[in-house]
């Protein structure tokens, strides 16, 4: 409980930062006044710049509406609930179980922040006491395998890179690598792309295809990295890269700026695919689970 | 409209039916009115909040059309819908920045270009762009990088550099950025560069420290340039972050990247509203190519969802090799068919426009939206068809009426494709040719409005 408690300030603090900037302080907007008609506008203003989207927003206005609160501490209250309420299903945790090795493999679109989420996901499985190797399978940016090679040697990582070529064969190596010595967990990095890319979109399908052949029930986990300055097209990014893939959970990076991530309201909505990990921070142990609650109340104050 | 499609261009789809509402409710009034625009800007507001437009500069906006709106006269057979969509449409490009302004070097050699942004907003990658696009304007340049933080980041650039043709000032990740910026000063100096583009880290605004250092930096290379570099697909905290930046920085312009993506760009009215500087490039795919002029009355269109149709005509131009065209407009004219070479030489003219995927991204949402993405396999298909023609003997191309069920079955043999393929590639050839007998005028613009029958995945 200790890590989720410092998750939860970390996250506040942060969010609090924000607060500031947009000079819309929820907490302090909603307390200590009555319920009235530009309460609630400056409500949908705060909700629509923490990028929740109009859909998302106007719901829960709408729902808080329809409770006819008097005051600001009580609607406040009622806001916190809803957003949990609708982020619950998203909470979901990783469970490494069954297969030796459990391949995860990540996807997003560039600069989302997947090499580095790899980083810190590898270091989170090690502190649960998982042997961890990762596939240096984004073989198109210039340097991304010198960046996930640099990170494994820092942190006593294996990493199965090869000099060029095509992803799916450095994922097929990285996991014959992964058996022979006994690793427990694959972290399988790929290029970014975007979802209108759709050469690339197919490409990461077969990468996908190359798993499941190399080792059956693979992979076990596809994530989808997400950065949470991403705007409403965050929404779409989820539903290409979930048609094409089958997304099994979604990270959601750089919590640790202005950003605040209200487009997770909408994908709950919309696509509501797990949200396992946060990005709250720059350290390596800054990932952590995603806590509807504590997110709900982070967003809100 | 299509489940399916809704996947692709989701708020396209959306924003195209809602202004096509608007124009329908309030036809058939001679001025704009609080009345009759009321719901219209109602619309307009959703638009472009779901565009990623920041709130308080939609609101601004909102306030301003409405000012300029009441009292307008409706012109000619314009309903006050379309008056008022065209209006918003003029307004928003107005505000990103009029013309387009490239950079300006104008200073001592060597002019400096500092790079700034976010994490993952695109400095190294748009740091190789611009180094490409002025080493083919005969410009000397050099690169270094002052990313001492994420691994690997110095590697990323020096391979970039080598791909774009520019000089690497080598820097090592155990060295001070400021050291670094002003090492690659001296040597650029020392070399008679014409223009050194430094890249940095991705910073947060809020990130006290990383601010600082950035703003020494600035102090250090008095650069001519300093570029905000802005990821497209950026939502409402652009404001804040822009606004931080701008503070501590004398930013000079903004570039926005990934472009190519189906991001409907609202940032870029956010941060030019806040930021006040122009938007001097756009950056569209990884190729160190791809970067393009900033145009504010297409990206006005895109954030409306409007399509660019503009941009799609201009390529077809620019791409679609004249000459071929000619002669097969020639052919055409003394009466020999379209046949199944010309079919052939025509898709390779198509994959030289970057294929459908590239295309489609220009087009506006009512024909976005008919696009099946489990159809469009476009340039996969593409090869498929080059590889069933050639399966076919010369006589076979020019009179595809011989063609039978034995040759057929040779022919998808030949190919490896079942022979349905043969057929469906038969019927697209009829399509192509019926379209060609419209273009033997060579009218461009009818063409692109019959593309949709012919281009592989659209229906």
């Amino acid at each position: 409980m200790v890590a989720a408690l410092s998750w939860a300030a970390r996250l506040k603090a942060g969010l609090a930062r924000t607060r500031e900037v947009l000079n819309t302080p929820v907490p302090v907007l909603l307390a200590r006044r009555r319920v009235d008609e530009s309460l609630y506008e400056e409500l949908e203003a705060a909700l629509l710049q923490a990028d929740c989207g109009v859909a998302a927003t106007q719901a829960i206005v709408s729902s808080l509406r329809r409770k006819k609160l008097e005051d600001g501490e009580a609607l406040r209250r009622a806001l916190k609930d809803a957003l949990a309420e609708l982020l619950l299903p998203l909470e979901r945790k990783l469970e490494i179980t069954g297969a030796r090795p459990f391949v995860i493999m990540l996807a997003g679109v560039n600069g989302s922040g997947k090499t580095t989420s790899i980083g810190k996901l590898a270091h989170w499985l090690q502190l649960q006491g998982r042997s961890v190797l990762l596939a240096a399978g984004d073989t198109f940016r210039a340097a991304a395998r010198e960046q996930l090679v640099a990170w494994g040697e820092r942190n006593a990582v294996p990493v199965i890179a090869q000099p060029s070529g095509d992803p799916g064969a450095v994922l097929f190596d990285a996991l014959g690598a992964a058996r022979a010595r006994g690793a427990e967990v694959v972290i399988a990095d790929t290029a970014g792309r975007l979802p209108t890319q759709l050469h690339l979109m197919e490409e990461i399908r077969k990468v996908k295809r190359v798993a499941a052949k190399a080792q059956a029930g693979a992979p076990h986990e596809v994530l989808l990295v997400l950065d949470a300055n991403t705007g409403q097209n965050a929404l779409a990014q989820v539903k290409a890269f979930d048609d094409a893939l089958g997304l099994t959970g979604l990270v959601l990076t750089k919590l640790d700026g202005t950003a605040k991530g209200g487009v997770v309201c909408a994908i709950a909505r919309e696509r509501p695919v797990p949200l396992l990990f946060v990005g709250v921070g720059e350290d390596i142990d800054d990932l952590r689970p995603f806590v509807a609650r504590d997110f709900a109340e982070a967003l809100v104050g | 409209m299509s489940g399916t499609s809704s996947v692709y261009h989701p708020m396209l789809d959306n924003l195209t039916a809602r202004l096509a509402k608007i124009v329908k409710q309030i036809r058939g009034e001679a001025r704009l009115t609080e009345a009759n625009i009321q719901d219209a800007l109602r619309e307009v507001r959703v638009a472009l909040l779901e565009a990623d437009v920041a709130l308080p500069v939609v609101k601004q906006f909102i306030e301003a059309v409405r000012a300029s709106a009441l009292g307008e006269e409706v012109i000619g057979s314009l309903t006050p819908g379309q008056a008022l969509v065209g209006l918003v449409h003029r307004e928003l490009a107005r505000l990103m920045g009029g013309a387009n302004v490239g950079l300006d070097l104008a200073t001592q050699p060597p002019a400096v270009i500092l790079m700034a942004g976010l994490q993952g907003s695109g400095k190294t990658t748009t740091a190789g762009k611009l180094a490409k696009l002025l080493a083919a304007d005969k410009k000397k340049v050099a690169l270094v990088s002052c990313d001492v933080y994420r691994p690997a980041a110095i590697e990323q650039l020096k391979a970039v550099a080598a791909q774009a043709g520019a000089d690497f000032v080598e820097s090592k990740s155990g060295e001070n950025p400021v050291d670094i910026a002003r090492r690659a000063l001296e040597h650029a100096k020392t070399r008679y560069f014409d223009v050194l583009i430094v890249d940095t880290a991705g910073r947060l605004a809020i990130d006290e420290e990383m601010m600082r250092e950035i703003a020494e930096l600035h102090a250090v290379l008095k650069p001519v340039e300093t570029l905000f570099i802005v990821d497209a697909m950026q939502g409402q905290d652009a404001v804040n972050v822009a606004r931080a930046f701008d503070a501590r920085l004398p930013l000079t312009g903004v570039i926005l990247t990934k472009l190519d993506g189906d991001a409907r760009g609202g940032v870029a009215l956010s941060v030019r509203q806040v930021t006040g500087k122009p938007i001097k490039f756009a950056g569209v795919g990884e190729k160190l190519g791809g970067i393009e002029p900033f145009h504010p009355e297409r990206m006005a269109a895109r954030i409306l969802g409007m399509g660019d149709i503009l941009g799609l005509v201009e390529e077809a131009h620019a791409r679609i090799d004249l000459d071929e065209a000619k002669r097969v407009a020639d052919k055409l004219k003394r009466g020999r068919g379209f046949d199944l070479e010309d079919f052939k030489a025509q898709i390779a003219q198509m994959k030289k426009m970057g294929g459908v995927a590239a295309l489609l991204d220009k087009l506006p949402a009512q024909l976005a939206g008919q696009i099946s993405p489990a159809q469009l396999q476009d340039d996969r298909q593409i090869r498929r068809i080059e590889g069933i023609i050639n399966s076919m003997t010369p006589a076979e191309r020019a009179d595809p009426s011989m063609l039978k069920a034995s040759r057929k079955r040779r022919i998808a043999a030949g190919a490896g494709v079942p022979v349905q393929a043969v057929n469906q590639l038969l019927n697209q050839f009829e399509q192509m040719q019926k379209m060609m007998k419209m273009m033997k005028g060579g009218n461009m613009a009818r063409m692109l409005r019959n593309m949709k029958g012919v281009l592989p995945g659209l229906r």
